[in-house]
């Protein structure tokens, strides 16, 4: 057993709004550059629908992730042998027009503008070529567009559903959505780092964040290929790759990232997962029907003495410790079984977990034409729901549907335990058999809404302490340097002739 | 005179510069050493610019150096005329290759507005240098044939005679203008590297092959950390 810790993150989905704060709060601090205006670390997109880059989601274009290969894994569009022969020109490369042109508008016109006949428009230009553009795609360009043409159809997770299955999925009546936040995973088995030529990108033991090491990276360009998230973008003007950092500055000194601190309608839980590295390998190679399950028996109960020996054995520190044992992210994934990663298939075990939507499922049309919203008819109709089970299970469970109906039961168990406790209009057998269906007891159904509705921020933040001042002395003797650093000298202070 | 310059100054010139450049620049400017892509920006017409380019380029490197380390074992090869002809040939095509792939490469900068933004005065330098040398190379191959059955007489012993600090240029000196150019058109090629984007090929991702695909950094030995107070002195880590 060989313990490390991460950092890992989860998404309730029935709380976004869709407001794209979090998106706003990182480009404001990461990627506001020349070169970066493209690229959105943390995105929001309407699901169903093409996302961005556009169809991100289909590695038959991208060519991103693992694929198993007999017993073992392989790059499925990068790796040393592809990677090296495409190094000249990188056939599964997106290009800009993939993602979009970034633009601005010409602001200063509207003050600079000579007096004439009409009034002065601040014009939309390009921000790489300076020309004057028509904007015609943007990272959320199909916003709320669930039921267009252009986008929502082309949804690639519609694969598996039939053609009449589609067709009604696009009724009026049954169009439904649900957002879909997105960043960097942080995944176990990244397949960034593996595809990287030059060893610039890394995984940081302490806490699992996947980072560029800009001086080393050489703009090769096979990240972005190899992440079947396309969350490793290119800066077209320095020539590096740049991703997600997870805000490690703030994360180390006991911050939530910029994205989490911001987040308005409060979905995002962030804290640290124990798992066992041993088990990346068969974990990422199993069986596409083990693949949901191998994947979450990496990660270890904080609370098992044997797994803290073995922990403290690694060296992972006490404080890191005890804030496994009170993870947000522990509870949601394995305490509760509530959260799934996004597209296991890829095989890059991703610490980003969500908790599907039960609301866009609800609510469906009866014989009368009217909406069907009790809990009676959820029950019965959970293979009639709006959202087919199975596009759910293409985003999260590698196509296991019986894991979606068993979350989506929890969640509606949680919720019609609360109405009868809280409301009291519910017969007291319907709660409880609710319940006893998903094999809940009362106290675990009362955290699960506290956690979920009236979390405090300490409790969805649960950073470990970085250690930095340990890890310094680790490196340096800090006495030795005393009074050589800092802002205050450029010489060290020391006596004159 | 100026041969004394063109054949001696320069080459010696040349390896000082890229010697001393190269580290230098290495040492303290690791952030702007990258391959400078733009196939973000376009990547279609790149396929049939780069790829032709590259790969052309890197066999007559790899030709034109067979033919300075190993001058008898071409001249056995080429003692049988047919073999010399596949040789030739192959070698022209290859130029031919590298010339097509350089012209879409260059056409391409100038059609496109957006490579022009990240087109800068070096790019421009070094493509009228690459221009020079691939056509004065094809230039040679044809009107001065047979090359390969010449440069291990001529040129080998002159590049010999460099590399042992003992330059005898009476051979190069002989030559007609077009190898010259060839030639002077080399070492300024050579030259440029600190200066330009010719930097990304010393930093070929070879090490690539022989690490393994996952990698993963402790900016401390997590087995250390309890002991700390120790105060070993340790060694800084590279991206720290």
């Amino acid at each position: 057993m060989d313990i490390r810790s991460q950092i890992a993150m989860v998404f309730h989905l029935d709380k976004c709004i869709g407001c794209h704060t979090c998106s706003i709060a990182c480009k404001n601090i990461w990627t506001d550059r020349k070169g970066a205006e493209y690229m959105w670390w943390n995105n929001v997109e309407t699901k169903p629908g093409t996302g961005y880059p556009s169809k991100w989601e289909d590695q038959d274009i991208y060519k991103g992730g693992w694929e198993k290969k007999g017993d073992t894994l392989a790059l499925k569009g990068a790796g040393k042998f592809k990677g090296l022969k495409v190094l000249f020109h990188n056939s599964n490369m997106p290009v800009i027009d993939d993602y979009y042109e970034p633009w601005t508008y010409q602001y200063e016109h509207l003050f600079e503008a000579e007096e004439g006949d009409d009034q002065p428009v601040a014009r939309p230009v390009s921000l790489i070529t300076g020309d004057p553009i028509t904007p015609k795609s943007g990272p959320n360009w199909d916003d709320d567009l669930s039921g267009s043409e252009d986008y929502a159809k082309n949804d690639v997770n519609f694969k598996n559903l039939s053609k009449a299955e589609q067709e009604a999925m696009f009724q009026l009546e049954r169009m439904t959505m649900h957002y879909l936040p997105r960043m960097c995973n942080h995944c176990l088995n990244p397949a960034c780092v593996a595809a990287c030529p030059s060893g610039a990108i890394y995984k940081r033991g302490e806490d699992g964040i996947v980072l560029i090491n800009q001086k080393k990276c050489r703009g090769w360009r096979m990240c972005v290929t190899a992440c079947p998230y396309k969350k490793s973008y290119y800066n077209w003007s320095t020539g590096k790759s740049e991703k997600c950092l997870l805000c490690y500055p703030r994360v180390e000194s006991g911050q939530a990232p910029a994205c989490m601190h911001s987040c308005v309608g409060r979905i995002r839980y962030i804290g640290v997962m124990l798992y066992d590295a041993d088990k990346i390998e068969a974990a990422a190679a199993s069986s596409n029907d083990d693949l949901i399950k191998n994947q979450l028996d990496i990660y270890l109960d904080p609370n098992d003495p044997e797994v803290i020996a073995a922990a403290r054995k690694n060296g992972i520190a006490d404080s890191t410790l005890e804030t496994a044992q009170k993870s947000p992210i522990y509870k949601f994934v394995k305490k509760w079984g509530l959260a799934l990663p996004l597209h296991p298939e890829f095989r890059t075990l991703p610490n980003l977990f969500y908790v599907p939507p039960l609301l866009p499922t609800m609510a469906f049309v009866n014989e009368e034409g009217s909406y069907e919203t009790t809990s009676e008819s959820f029950w019965g109709a959970i293979e009639k729901s709006r959202l087919p089970m199975s596009y759910l299970a293409s985003l999260f469970s590698a196509g296991n549907e019986e894991v979606i109906k068993n979350i989506l039961k929890k969640l509606m168990a949680v919720r019609l335990h609360r109405r009868a406790e809280t409301v009291g209009d519910l017969p007291e057998e319907e709660s409880k058999g609710a319940m006893k269906d998903v094999v809940m007891d009362k106290d675990t159904a009362d955290a699960i809404f506290r956690l979920t509705s009236l979390p405090l921020f300490d409790q969805r933040f649960v950073i470990p302490p970085a250690h930095r001042e340990e890890a310094m002395e680790m490196l340096e003797s800090t006495a030795d340097v005393k009074g050589n650093t800092g802002f205050g000298f450029k010489e060290p202070p020391v006596r004159g002739l | 005179m100026s041969n004394y310059f063109f054949f001696i100054g320069l080459p010696y010139a040349t390896i000082v510069i890229v010697l001393v450049g190269t580290i230098f620049r290495y040492m303290n400017f690791g952030f702007k050493i990258s391959s400078l892509s733009s196939q973000f920006l376009e990547g279609k017409e790149l396929f049939y610019g780069s790829r032709p380019f590259h790969w052309g380029l890197l066999s007559l490197f790899l030709g034109h150096l067979i033919a300075f380390l190993f001058p008898k074992s071409l001249m056995v090869w080429n003692s049988v005329p047919l073999r010399m002809l596949i040789l030739e040939i192959a070698a022209l095509g290859f130029g031919i290759t590298v010339l097509y792939g350089l012209g879409m490469l260059v056409m391409r900068r100038f059609k496109h507005k957006r490579l022009q933004k990240v087109t800068t005065k070096m790019d421009v330098l070094v493509y009228v240098v690459l221009l020079t040398q691939v056509i004065s190379g094809l230039w040679v191959a044809y009107f001065a044939r047979w090359g390969s059955a010449w440069f291990p007489t001529v040129l080998t012993p002159y590049l010999r005679s460099l590399f042992v600090l003992d330059p005898d240029i009476t051979a190069v000196a002989a030559m007609p203008l077009s190898v010259k150019i060839h030639i002077v058109s080399a070492f300024t090629l050579i030259g440029l590297i600190p200066f330009t984007r010719f930097m990304h090929f010393l930093v070929y991702p070879f090490p690539y092959l022989f690490r393994s695909y996952q990698y993963v950094i402790w900016n401390w030995d997590p087995k250390k950390i309890r002991i700390s107070r120790k105060l070993v002195n340790g060694v800084r880590s590279k991206n720290n």
